[in-house]
């Protein structure tokens, strides 16, 4: 019980996708204009997680080697086709404001990163909390990024306008915005880690399976 | 790190400049231009600099303090990014456009990568960028100079950019006019007299050097001359150099030490990748002036130009053919 719960947090905190591994930054800077649009993309990403590192878990005596990746890719853009007919049928005005970054999850490095690194070695259960924590992780680091841009580039949080006469600063809703957002957080948070472990060597989190 | 770099063995003489110097002349040099143009847009351009100097100077004091580092406001160096800033802006603006600009030059375009000698780019260009890019209303705002009500006015390069008018008197004015600074536009850069006053005192101080001015005035005014919208060879030259923020940027913003090149050689380099960019933005861009991206383009570049042209170590010795070092 104890090694579900922290395969589950490492994904929001120290193993933060976004954060804590610098991974799936395309998206992350793409659709963290409005924050409706991180949790529609946190939720689809969270949703192809869980379920790849599932069935990856599941099948990964079976999958020979050498082609591994390709049998990932397979299971992966399964996933992905789910979402975007089910996100096609139910939700298309979040479709059309996520495009193409909901197919491109085929190829979101996170995903990918975690059936090579954790679940193609470890069981069903623990590839779930894997998958969920590191889903987890990614829609909150997109969330605080588009509550961010959201409010400073549109002057709104969720749609809702939030403060009177105040005139939104347009670039943070375009590219540079997202970079400059993305920087500086990233710094703070390095700023934390440091400060939490001054005096010892910052220990990266780790890329490992990344190879 | 250097300052605390002291080898001293024989005696030395010490020449008194110091970087702290060097940066209050630049700062004085650019006084004249900025009292032309209070004289030029009135009282509201007092407020303008006033706000932009006083944020970037209390900015950086505050990120010092912060950062338990020494506190060096008084070398200049955040005065003038504030008067620079200020500048660059119309002089119509809100009050709080210098204060956040200020806020962004210091704050995240200078001590995100380590304060003075460490930025990247120009930071009261960096920071005019990000106004403009935010706040297009208000940074494209001009007032007509000699005008207590604040009517509207587009700049000449504005006006030659949507409304064609080609020459300078189809727009009503004289290249008098253009010189003295009696047209629309930001604070700083309209009195070209003023400025080449600052520039002329620079140069003879040997604080700065001419070639990444002159590379960038010409490179721009002949190349807006020869491919103009009329046609080839066209184009009126001094029309290009008069307007727009071209001497502003090619004396004060060129030559800035940080953000340049330190040869002579990557400075020419610099001043004429400056000039083709402008000329560029100018003719075909989306927006009618490009003086400050192309020098924060040029920015991004002078790493790979002082990577690429390497002072002569002294006693090497050089191939006369090659100019190679052998």
């Amino acid at each position: 019980m104890k090694r579900l719960l922290k395969e589950f947090t490492k994904g929001i905190t120290i193993e933060n996708p976004t954060f804590g591994l610098v991974l799936g930054l395309c998206p992350a800077l793409a659709v963290s204009t409005s924050v409706y649009n991180a949790l529609g993309m946190g939720a689809a990403a969270t949703f192809v997680l869980v379920g790849s590192n599932i069935i990856i878990s599941a099948v990964r005596k079976v999958i020979p080697d050498q082609i591994r990746i390709p049998c990932y890719i397979v299971i992966i853009a399964t996933f992905v086709t789910i979402v975007e007919l089910l996100m096609k049928a139910y939700m298309p005005s979040l479709d059309r404001a996520l495009g193409i970054f909901v197919p491109l999850i085929v190829v979101n490095c996170i995903v990918l990163g975690r059936a090579e690194a954790f679940a193609s070695k470890n069981n069903v259960l623990h590839s779930f909390c894997d998958g969920l924590g590191m889903g987890v992780g990614f829609t909150l680091a997109l969330c605080l990024i588009a509550s961010i841009r959201e409010v400073l580039g549109s002057g709104k949080f969720l749609g809702m306008s939030i403060m009177k006469g105040f005139e939104p600063a347009i670039m943070m809703v375009l590219a540079p915005g997202a970079l400059l957002t993305m920087g500086l957080l990233i710094g703070l948070v390095n700023y934390w880690q440091i400060k939490r472990k001054s005096g010892k060597e910052i220990r990266r989190a780790g890329c490992h399976g990344c190879g | 790190m250097r300052d605390k770099l002291r080898v001293g063995s024989a005696p030395h003489i010490h020449s008194g400049e110091a970087a702290s110097k060097v940066m209050w002349a630049v700062f004085f040099s650019l006084v004249p231009s900025g009292i032309a143009g209070v004289f030029i847009f009135g009282i509201s351009a007092v407020k303008v600099i006033l706000v932009s100097v006083v944020t970037c100077v209390v900015t950086e004091a505050l990120i010092q303090k912060l950062n338990h580092k020494k506190i060096t406001v008084s070398d200049g160096s955040a005065a003038l990014t504030g008067l620079l800033l200020a500048y660059n802006l119309s002089s119509h603006v809100p009050f709080w456009i210098p204060l956040i600009g200020g806020i962004f030059a210091i704050a995240v375009c200078k001590h995100t990568f380590g304060g003075l000698g460490a930025n990247i780019f120009n930071p009261a260009l960096a920071a005019r960028a990000f106004l403009l890019a935010s706040w297009p209303k208000h940074m494209t705002d001009f007032v007509r100079p000699f005008n207590l009500d604040g009517l509207s006015s587009a700049t000449p390069l504005a006006v030659l950019k949507e409304a064609k008018l080609q020459s300078v008197e189809a727009m009503g004015l004289s290249y008098t006019d253009l010189f003295l600074g009696n047209r629309g536009g930001c604070l700083g850069e309209v009195c070209v007299l003023a400025l080449v006053l600052g520039a002329v005192y620079l140069l003879w101080r040997g604080y700065i050097w001419y070639h990444a001015p002159v590379g960038f005035i010409l490179t721009a005014s002949v190349l807006s001359m020869l491919f103009s919208q009329q046609g080839f060879l066209k184009g009126d030259f001094f029309f290009s150099i008069l307007t727009g923020g071209l001497i502003l940027g090619a004396f004060f913003m060129a030559t800035d030490y940080v953000t340049t090149p330190m040869t002579k050689k990557g400075q020419l380099i610099f001043g004429i990748g400056c000039g083709v960019l402008t000329f560029v933005i100018r003719r075909f861009g989306g927006y009618p002036e490009g003086v400050s991206y192309s020098i924060l383009m040029m920015n991004a570049a002078t790493p790979l130009i002082d990577r690429w042209v390497k002072p002569r170590r002294y006693g090497a010795k050089v191939s006369g053919l090659t100019g190679k070092r052998v």
